[in-house]
């Protein structure tokens, strides 16, 4: 079975989480060798130029050690062969075109999605 | 009893109670699957564990001018409940996992019967042995 996962959100409760909670899950099931492919769009395309950690959250003494290395995360995703897409139009839409992208991150014409949507069996918009 | 891939469906949820619609929707299409004959097979992920914390009490509400009682309050592990015997009573498969890790950092380890502890390899599993999968994000 193939599934695509459609990420369209980008930065929600990743302080909390210390990841995206849906790149988690994705290299978890990737790792009992579930075969996904993971769409970023809308916001999530964000993800795709990040370079560092988030930054560490400090509340009076408290002071977060291990924040969020979503760039970590989805070169990870992608060296256990889980392909990343970004739809192009969402992403210049942000202004984000003159940043790099992650390496290995692949660009998708959103006339073009129908081809990764039919390669799917199951898609799961989160 | 039924258990055909071609009669099974997985929900991935993860809403918490009492915050969205997206949760009664949620309760809404697992009836209705029931009514189709589906056997049901949910993944709680996030603030979904919650759903099925058996430490949920109903109150009264003063602005109503009801007690507990006549209140009768909605709680999602009663709606859990409520359609596990409705698949029983149809000859029908429920099943249920909690995200472990979700359930931990929340501290919602008490659960209603029949709701089970898992992680994303049973998301997996379920969703490879079923006709379909709805995965509800939240917002």
């Amino acid at each position: 079975m193939k599934v695509l996962q459609v990420i369209d959100q980008a930065f929600r409760t990743t302080t909390e989480e210390q990841d995206d909670t849906i790149l988690w899950l994705t290299r978890s099931m990737r790792s009992v060798g579930g075969e996904l492919t993971v769409l970023l769009a809308g916001h999530g395309t964000n993800y795709a130029v990040l370079k560092t950690a988030q930054p560490s959250l400090t509340l009076g003494k408290w002071h977060q050690s291990q924040p969020a290395d979503l760039p970590k995360d989805i070169n990870q995703l992608i060296d256990s062969g889980v392909p990343v897409f970004i739809i192009e139009e969402d992403f210049i839409e942000r202004g984000l075109q003159r940043q790099s992208i992650i390496q290995g991150v692949q660009t998708i014409a959103r006339h073009n999605l129908p081809v990764l949507y039919e390669h799917a069996d199951q898609v799961w918009q989160w | 009893m039924k258990s055909t891939n071609e009669q099974t469906l997985t929900f991935a949820f993860m809403d918490p109670p009492f915050e969205s619609e997206r949760t009664v929707t949620f309760f809404r299409l697992l009836d209705a699957a029931l009514d189709k004959g589906a056997n049901i097979r949910v993944f709680a992920y996030e603030g979904a564990v919650s759903l099925s914390l058996s430490l949920q009490k109903a109150h009264g509400n003063s602005i109503h001018g009801r007690n507990a009682e006549e209140e009768d309050h909605p709680l999602s592990k009663d709606w859990i409940s409520s359609l596990q015997h409705k698949a029983a009573s149809n000859n029908l498969k429920f099943e249920w996992i909690n995200c472990g890790l979700c359930v931990d950092e929340r501290g919602v380890t008490d659960v209603i019967e029949g709701c089970n502890r898992g992680g994303p390899p049973d998301l997996w599993r379920y969703a490879s042995e079923s006709l379909n999968t709805l995965t509800i994000g939240t917002r």
